[in-house]
């Protein structure tokens, strides 16, 4: 592939400072990466590390400190300088624009294809073949943004930001959204690009750090707390410095289904925005005091399922038995008011409104109820009281509760969110990526919630991706794979390897 | 970030939008060769040195106030309503139909039934682009713009044919308008020898209703977070469509109210051109107020002082009253820049780090330059 920036053999950075309201977000950071070296950024969330990567590409000025690049001092005013550089950076939250198709969106930063008079598409499209060709990532160029999973849309990035010619890559967090084959492809590729690339990628996996890093720095409260070669410490010792104290995530080990049927889908069949069946003639049930997990590819049709069952969507045929009771093309809010609970994939965007404050958004789905309001005029004190004590008990970190909830960082929103539809006391919860992108700390608080949740006798279907999320908490696992239900196995039975086929498409995995 | 120096900066860069938008204007009232200090001078102080000029500036208030704060209904919704000029003379023709229906109510029923009759037609304008955006989603730009049109014709229509003054169809002057509605349609003068009406009093309560409404009660909340996020709205269970037509609705009846004021108040009969551009320049006063009551009544109180400061312009300096046009035209302009401005947060940071470098510690003074 031809190159379009210089190599890149070393990056310092030296007493990095980063002051935000309130927040020291980076406290004297120095760090150093060479050529063909994996640098592991661990930390919990609101460590400090996104910002320090926004700050190598130019997107924050740090307050104090210095970047070096080959020994050269480099002052980055926008991203634009820290491209000229051959930094590139996957972000956690895309930055693609929803209503231009794949190859439009990475033709907006590839120059070359800039002719005076026309933009030459031809190339963008051999650029991303080529690409795609190379590294595996395949992706439909004339596909529109909006059509897209999350996990599609992330490997849009991983390709636009290659065929943009980076040589140093940042990832934030590149595999929350793949599957465990993909993970393991891309951890292979990854391997494979640091021998002539630097990578620092940001993560909260640790079996990643372990097998892609050379060199692992964790951050805590804005400082490196601990840095050094992987190779020398077990993941339990990076879990344990990450979080300061030992992590367990919780386990399911209570028996299934004693208490009757409370979701059962039947024969669904429901389009996706393109047009085409994304259920097809899928049937599962879940019961009440059962977590069922779904697993699967995304893209293969759990963002239907799920908006189907909250009313989002529009069923074609077939049934949604809640309860007993039928409620597919209910409204959304006749969904909620039968006792639904759901925690969206897009928790940014679709569950809160970001520019509303947190106290706010915890009335999203209750302003009018009797608790909340009198006579239509919303009881101020009330809310206020609920919302201190969902802060509290829920752990949310923020200044108070007027601060605009988009403005807390990822964990912080999925507690928002997570408080919110569980002081509803829910019937059914559906939880979509219930901890993408969260630290252990936080994945482990939500992961008790849900646990908490099922053993009061509310169902739950989890749909994630990931492999041991899903194992630890179901007692069943459901795989999805293009609209369809494969196999239903008690988790018992659910080893990564079979889920890892059956959601490879492959039916009957026990010959395998 | 600090509140104070967010709220310093705001008001910093409103300040600085309208020095920027004189500036502007300077450049054409240099132009077309007129004394531009003097100009501004007239504008801004002129209307204010006597009874009469501050009463007729609470005037021009009024209609911009009230449909300013419907505007503000529809925006916060996520519906932006152009068309508040012909709601506005929707209801003119809806309060008028009234009047010269019963002319003999008394007055405390009448005005009542005047108003609200007012405010339904504006609703009923507002009901169709809001309707057409959220069932169809056809562009409300487009919709209100193009109706404004119809109004405006339906408006001469009622003027010239069934509501025309039989004075003037016997006189054969043929001004399309009609007659002096009932006097028991008069909103009162409340200050001698001034025009000022009641009508000032209604439009200040309908502020502070709007206040209550947007943020105090779960309509308004509904409205504001269809408006703020469609989707997470959505999500929890509220019926975007259904607050997008209310919303629209109240903007055309806030829109008619303040044609049923403007005639009840101050004409006292329909004739053309009473709308006179109130409709559009509601939409500046509500960005301009920020799109909250608390900021719409100065900025309306402004908006009447350029209107009637212009007016006097023509007298005292020779500039023409439609320059004030002109002003308003950049002041648009300057206020979508602004906006974007405001919107930018590392600029805010950049300027942030600037003034506590220039100017000392944290803890100093928070105020922001103008």
């Amino acid at each position: 592939m031809q190159q379009l920036t210089k190599a890149i053999d070393s990056l310092r950075i030296e007493h990095i400072t980063k002051r935000f309201p309130g927040v020291l977000a980076c406290d004297d950071i120095s760090l150093e990466i060479g050529k063909g070296e994996v640098l592991a950024l661990v930390g919990e969330n609101g460590a400090g590390k996104t910002t320090l990567m926004n700050i190598l590409m130019g997107l924050y000025h740090p307050d104090e400190g210095k970047l070096f690049i080959n020994e050269e001092e480099v002052h980055f005013r926008s991203p634009n300088d820290a491209f000229a550089y051959g930094i590139g950076m996957v972000h956690q939250q895309y930055m693609l624009v929803p209503n231009l198709t794949v190859m439009e969106n990475i033709a907006l930063g590839f120059k070359q294809a800039w002719k005076p008079w026309k933009l030459d598409l031809q190339m963008v499209r051999e650029r991303i073949e080529e690409v795609a060709r190379q590294y595996g990532l395949v992706v439909d160029p004339d596909a529109y943004i909006w059509q897209l999973s999350v996990g599609e849309q992330q490997r849009v990035e991983l390709v636009k930001t290659l065929c943009l010619g980076a040589r140093f890559l940042i990832l934030d967090e590149p595999t929350s959204a793949l599957t465990p084959q993909e993970t393991d492809e891309l951890i292979a590729l990854l391997k494979h690009m640091a021998e002539e690339l630097s990578i620092i990628f940001i993560s909260h996996k640790l079996q990643e750090v372990k097998d892609l890093s050379h060199k692992v720095a964790i951050l805590r409260h804005g400082r490196v707390v601990f840095q050094g070669d992987t190779i020398d410490h077990s993941s339990s010792d990076i879990a344990a410095l990450m979080t300061g104290h030992e992590v367990v995530l919780p386990h399911n080990d209570a028996p299934a289904c004693t208490l009757g049927p409370m979701l059962q889908l039947r024969n669904l069949k429901v389009r996706s925005d393109r047009g085409f069946l994304a259920l097809d003639d899928l049937s599962l049930y879940v019961c009440k005091g059962e977590i069922v997990g779904l697993a699967g590819v995304s893209g293969n049709g759990q963002r239907e399922l799920a908006e189907v069952i909250n009313g989002l969507r529009k069923v074609e045929s077939g049934q949604i038995l809640f309860d007993g009771k039928d409620i597919a093309n209910f409204s959304p809010a006749e969904v909620i008011k039968a006792g639904m609970g759901y925690v969206p994939e897009e928790r940014n965007t679709e569950g809160i409104v970001p520019s509303f404050s947190m106290k706010e958004n915890f009335i999203l789905k209750d302003n009018q109820s009797e608790t909340y309001s009198s006579h239509s005029f919303i009881k101020n004190k009330v809310v206020e009281e609920m919302a201190n004590q969902l802060r509290e008990q829920f752990d949310i970190r923020s200044p108070n509760i007027d601060v605009a909830a988009g403005s807390l960082s990822g964990g912080n929103i999925q507690k928002v969110i997570l408080a919110r539809e569980i002081s509803r006391n829910p019937k059914f919860l559906v939880a979509v990526y219930p901890t993408r992108g969260l630290d252990m700390g936080a994945a482990e608080f939500i992961h008790k919630q849900l646990l908490k949740l099922r053993n009061e006798g509310v169902g739950i279907l989890l749909i994630s991706e990931e492999l041991e999320e899903i194992t630890n908490l179901s007692d069943q696992v459901a795989v999805i794979f293009k609209g369809k239900i494969q196999k239903v196995l008690p988790s018992s039975e659910a080893s990564r390897r079979r889920l890892g086929i059956l959601m490879a498409g492959v039916k009957d995995d026990e010959e395998i | 970030m600090t509140k104070r120096f967010k709220t310093g900066y705001t008001i910093g860069i409103i300040i600085l939008a309208i020095v920027v938008a004189m500036l502007l204007g300077a450049v054409i009232l240099w132009a077309i060769g007129a004394d531009v200090f003097k100009t501004y001078l007239v504008i801004l102080t002129e209307p204010l040195k006597n009874k009469i000029g501050v009463t007729e500036v609470l005037l021009r208030m009024v209609p911009l106030m009230t449909i300013a704060l419907g505007i503000t209904v529809a925006y916060r919704s996520g519906i932006i309503n152009i068309g508040a000029e012909g709601q506005m003379a929707i209801g003119i023709l809806a309060t008028t139909a009234v009047a010269l229906g019963f002319p003999e109510l008394p007055s405390f029923v009448l005005i009542p039934f005047a108003v609200l009759a007012g405010a339904v037609g504006g609703a009923a304008w507002g009901f169709i682009p809001g309707f057409l955006k959220a069932k169809l989603e056809v562009s409300e730009l487009l919709s209100t713009v193009m109706l404004n049109y119809i109004a405006a014709q339906l408006y001469t229509f009622f003027l010239r044919g069934p509501m025309l003054d039989p004075a003037e169809l016997t006189m054969g002057s043929g001004t399309p308008q009609s007659m002096r509605l009932t006097r028991n349609l008069d909103l009162t003068r409340f200050i001698k020898g001034t025009r000022i009406h009641t009508g000032l009093f209604i439009a200040l309560a309908l502020a502070v209703i709007i206040f209550f409404l947007l943020w105090k009660t779960s309509y308004g909340y509904k409205m504001r977070a269809a408006g703020a996020s469609e989707r997470a709205a959505r999500y929890g269970g509220i019926n975007v469509p259904k607050y997008l037509i209310i919303a629209m609705m109240i903007s055309g009846a806030f829109a008619g109210i303040a044609g049923s004021i403007e005639i009840a108040g101050v004409h006292r009969r329909a004739i053309e051109g009473v709308t006179s551009g109130y409709g559009f320049s509601g939409i500046v006063v509500a960005l301009f107020g920020g799109l909250h009551p608390a900021g719409i009544v100065p900025a309306a109180f402004f908006f009447g002082l350029l209107i009637y400061g212009a007016d006097m312009t023509q007298r005292l300096v020779g500039v023409p009253a439609n320059m004030v046009q002109v002003l308003q035209g950049i002041i648009i302009l300057v206020i979508v820049s602004t906006k974007m401005i405001l919107a930018n947060p590392y600029l805010m940071q950049r300027v942030e780090r600037r003034w506590y470098a220039l100017f000392g510690k944290k803890e100093s003074t928070k105020e922001v330059k103008a």
